[in-house]
C-alpha cells in the first residue's frame, strides 16, 4: 500500500530507464513520448478547469497554433529556419497571447455561454488552419519538421550518444525527444504544483469554489481568469509544439477538433479535476487505451479469432467504451479517479466528516499531552 | 454541411440565397428547439442532443428501404406520401423514447450533481450515439432516398423553390406553431413553464417535475426526429458526423436567440441559415463557418443572454 502511495515517481523512474531496456520497441517509445505530450496539454486544461473551474473547450486550438507555429518557423520553406528551441518558445509565447486576447472580451459571460464561446472560438482556430492554404499547407499539413534542437545544432550532433541503433537518427524520434517530453512533463506537474500552492493558485480554488465570494475579499476575477488562460493557452502551445516535432508534421487539421477538446476534458475528469497527479493518471490511461492498449489488444482478437471484421475491432467500440466509462464515472465517481480533497469533500459531505472525525481522533491519540481529553463533542 | 446550392440556375442573388438560408434555417431550427427546452427546465447543454438527430436519420433511412421499398421519385405518389408519412411518425417516435430512455437512465440520477457532471455525461451519451452511429452505416455518408421532386415552383420568377422546400417548410412551420400552441396554452406546458422558472416551487406546488422534464425530452426528440427526416429528404446523404455539425449549428441558434427562449431559437436557426448560405454565396463555402461562430461571439458580447434572452440575476 504504501509503494502504491508514491506511484508517480515510480512511474517516472520506470518511464526514465524504458529506452535503456535492451529490446525495448522503439515504436512504443515513440507512443509513450506522444502520451508525455498529451499529459502536458491536460495539465494545461486542468489549471483553466481544474483549478480556475473555466469550461473551456476549445484547448485543441491552443495545441493546433503551438504545432503549426513550430511548423511555420523550421520549416525549409518558409524564411524562418529557427532551431527547434526557439519555435518552441515563441510557439508557447503566441498560444498564451492569443488565449488571453480571445479570451478578454469574453470574461463577463458566464457558465454555459462561456464554455459555447470558446468552442466557437477553437472551431474557428481550426478553420482557419484548414482554410489558410498558403501558410498551413490546408489539410496536407506542414512537413517535414526537420530543425536541430538548439540554434546551431542539427539532430546528427546527437548520433554519437547512440546506445543501441534503432535509436534512429533523427533527434526527435527516439529517445532523445522521449526525454525531453518526460522532462518537460515533469517539470510542467512541478509548475503546476507550485501554481497550485502559491497565492495565485489559491485565489484561483477560491474563484472556483464562489467566484462572489471571491470578488469580495478583494479577488480579481478578470486578472485572475486571464492568468489561468496564459498559463493553460502555453502549456497548450508547448504540448503542440513537440507534437508537431515528434510527428515531424503538423498532420492534418482535423487532429486539432473539437474531439481532441473533449477527449482532454475526459482525461481531467477521469483523473480527478484540480489534481495533477490524478490528471496524469487520467491521461496515461484515456489516451494509453486509445492510442496503445486497443492496437494491441486488436492484434491480439485478430490473431485469436482470425477476422478483420471492424465489429470485433476494439478501435471500433472505442467511442461506446468512452461514453460509457464517462456515464458510469459522473453517477459513481464523479470526483474522478484521485480526486482533488477539496472536491471530493464537495461531493461526499458524509465521507468528509467521517474523514475529519477519524483526523481528529488520530490526532487525540497520537497527543499524549491531553489525555483526558474525552471524544471531540463538535463535529468538524 | 449542408451543400445543397446548385449551380445550374442562373444567378438568382441576393433573394434566392435570402430563401435558400431560411429553409435551411428552419430545419436548424427544429433542432435547436430541442436544445433550447432541455436546457430551459434543467439547465443541461444537450451534447448528445445532435448525434440523436442523426441516429433518427439512420431510422428514416432504414424506414425507406426495409418497410416500403420507395427509393426514387418515380415512384407513385401514393407510396411516396406514404413513405414520407411513416417517416414521419416512426422517426420522432423513435428519438423521443431514445431520448427519454437516456434522460431517465443517465441524466435522472444526477438531478442534484453540479452541472459539469450532467454535462459530461451527455458527452458520454454523444460519444455512444456516435459510435453506435458507426458500427450501424460505416464511416462514410449513405445516400439517402431521393423522393421530392426537384421540379421548380417559381419557374419564370427567377427563383428556385422546389418540392423539397416546400416540403421543409410545410413540416416545419407547423410543428414550431403546435409546440408554441402546447407550450403557451396546455396545462402541461405551463407545468414545463413553471418547472423551467423553478422547479422546486413548482414541486410544491404539486406538479411532477421528473414527468414534466420527461415530456421535455420526449418532445425534444420528437422534433429532432422531424428535422432528421426532413434533414434526409433534402440532403440525399447522411452520415454518422453529421449529428455534430448540425447539431453544433442548432446549438448557436439556440445560444443566439437566448437559450431556453423559444422564440429565440426560432429567430436563431432562421438567422444561422441565412448568415451561412450568404457567407457560402459571398465568402466561399469554406469560410461560413467560421463566419457563423464570428456572429455568435459578436452577438454574446453585446448581449450576452441572446438576441431575445431575458436579463436575469445570477442566483446567489
Amino acid at each position: 500500500m504504501n509503494v502504491l502511495r508514491h506511484w508517480l515517481p515510480i512511474l517516472f523512474a520506470v518511464l526514465a530507464v524504458y529506452p535503456l531496456v535492451p529490446g525495448a520497441s522503439a515504436n512504443r517509445g515513440e507512443q509513450f513520448t506522444i502520451l508525455f505530450i498529451y499529459a502536458i496539454l491536460a495539465q494545461g486544461l486542468n489549471v483553466v478547469l481544474g483549478l480556475c473551474g473555466l469550461l473551456h473547450l476549445g484547448i485543441a486550438a491552443f495545441f493546433g497554433i503551438g504545432a503549426y507555429t513550430v511548423g511555420i518557423l523550421t520549416v525549409g520553406f518558409f524564411p524562418f529556419q529557427q532551431s527547434f528551441l526557439v519555435a518552441a518558445v515563441a510557439a508557447v509565447v503566441i498560444s498564451a497571447l492569443v488565449g488571453v486576447l480571445t479570451t478578454a472580451p469574453i470574461l463577463r459571460l458566464r457558465g454555459d455561454y462561456l464554455a459555447l464561446v470558446t468552442l466557437g472560438l477553437g472551431l474557428i482556430v481550426l478553420y482557419a488552419i484548414r482554410n489558410l492554404d498558403p501558410i498551413t499547407e490546408g489539410t496536407k499539413g506542414i512537413s517535414p519538421i526537420d530543425a536541430g534542437p538548439l540554434p546551431g545544432w542539427s539532430g546528427r550532433n546527437l548520433e554519437r550518444w547512440r546506445l543501441y541503433p534503432d535509436w534512429g537518427h533523427h533527434w526527435s524520434n527516439y529517445p532523445y525527444f522521449y526525454y525531453l517530453c518526460l522532462g518537460l512533463l515533469g517539470l510542467v506537474l512541478w509548475l503546476v504544483r507550485n501554481l497550485e500552492h502559491s497565492r495565485l493558485g489559491r485565489a484561483w480554488v477560491a474563484l472556483r469554489e464562489d467566484e462572489l465570494a471571491a470578488t469580495c475579499m478583494g479577488l480579481n476575477p478578470a486578472r485572475l481568469k486571464l492568468a489561468a488562460i496564459a498559463v493553460g493557452a502555453g502549456l497548450g502551445g508547448l504540448a503542440g509544439a513537440l507534437y508537431a516535432m515528434a510527428l515531424r508534421t503538423t498532420g492534418n487539421p482535423q487532429t486539432y477538433d473539437f474531439t481532441l477538446s473533449m477527449l482532454m476534458i475526459c482525461c481531467v475528469i477521469l483523473g480527478g479535476m484540480g489534481n495533477r497527479r490524478g490528471v496524469l493518471l487520467g491521461t496515461f490511461l484515456l489516451i494509453g487505451f486509445d492510442r496503445i492498449l486497443t492496437g494491441i489488444l486488436d492484434n491480439q482478437i485478430q490473431a485469436l479469432v482470425g477476422s478483420a471484421s471492424p465489429y470485433l475491432k476494439l478501435s471500433g467500440w472505442r467511442l461506446i467504451i468512452f461514453g460509457l466509462v464517462l456515464i458510469l464515472m459522473m453517477r459513481f465517481r464523479p470526483e474522478g479517479l484521485l480526486p482533488a480533497r477539496r472536491i471530493q469533500h464537495e461531493l461526499h459531505p458524509e465521507v468528509a466528516e467521517a474523514l475529519g472525525q477519524a483526523a481528529a481522533e488520530a490526532e487525540l491519540a497520537s497527543s499524549p499531552a491531553a489525555p483526558t481529553t474525552p471524544t471531540p463533542t463538535h463535529k468538524p | 454541411m449542408v451543400d445543397v446550392w446548385v449551380a445550374s440556375e442562373p444567378s438568382a442573388g441576393f433573394l434566392q440565397f435570402l430563401l435558400l438560408g431560411l429553409v435551411i434555417g428552419s430545419l436548424y431550427a427544429l433542432i435547436a428547439l430541442g436544445y433550447t427546452m432541455v436546457y430551459g427546465i434543467i439547465e443541461l447543454i444537450n451534447f448528445a442532443h445532435g448525434d440523436l438527430f442523426m441516429l433518427g436519420s439512420f431510422v428514416a433511412l432504414g424506414v425507406a428501404i426495409w418497410p416500403m421499398g420507395v427509393t426514387s421519385a418515380d415512384a407513385p405518389t401514393g407510396a411516396i406520401v406514404a413513405t414520407v408519412a411513416l417517416m414521419l411518425l416512426v422517426t420522432p417516435l423513435f428519438c423521443a423514447l431514445l431520448n427519454v430512455t437516456v434522460d431517465r437512465v443517465v441524466y435522472r440520477p444526477l438531478r442534484q450533481s453540479p452541472k459539469l457532471t450532467v454535462i459530461v455525461s451527455a458527452i458520454g451519451v454523444s460519444f455512444i450515439f456516435m459510435n453506435i452511429g458507426l458500427l450501424w452505416r460505416g464511416a462514410t455518408p449513405v445516400k439517402f432516398p431521393d423522393l421530392i421532386s426537384d421540379v421548380n415552383l417559381l419557374e419564370g420568377t427567377g427563383l428556385r423553390f422546389t418540392w423539397k422546400d416546400l416540403l421543409v417548410v410545410a413540416v416545419t412551420v407547423p410543428t414550431m406553431i403546435a409546440l408554441t400552441v402546447f407550450v403557451r396554452y396546455t396545462t402541461l406546458g405551463k407545468a414545463m413553464r413553471a418547472t423551467a422558472q423553478n422547479p422546486v416551487a413548482a414541486q410544491l406546488m404539486g406538479i411532477n417535475v421528473h414527468r414534466v422534464i420527461a415530456v421535455t425530452f420526449a418532445l425534444g426528440g420528437a422534433l429532432a426526429g422531424v428535422a432528421s427526416v426532413i434533414y434526409g429528404l433534402y440532403i440525399k446523404a447522411v452520415d454518422y458526423q453529421m449529428g455534430f455539425q448540425n447539431g453544433l449549428y442548432a446549438f448557436t441558434a439556440a445560444v443566439l436567440g437566448g437559450v431556453g427562449n423559444i422564440p429565440g431559437a426560432v429567430l436563431g436557426g432562421l438567422l444561422i441559415g441565412v448568415v451561412g448560405e450568404l457567407s457560402k454565396a459571398y465568402l466561399g463555402a469554406k469560410w461560413s463557418e467560421a463566419v457563423i461562430f464570428g456572429i455568435l461571439i459578436v452577438v454574446l458580447l453585446f448581449r450576452p443572454t441572446g438576441l431575445l434572452g431575458a436579463r436575469t440575476r445570477e442566483k446567489v
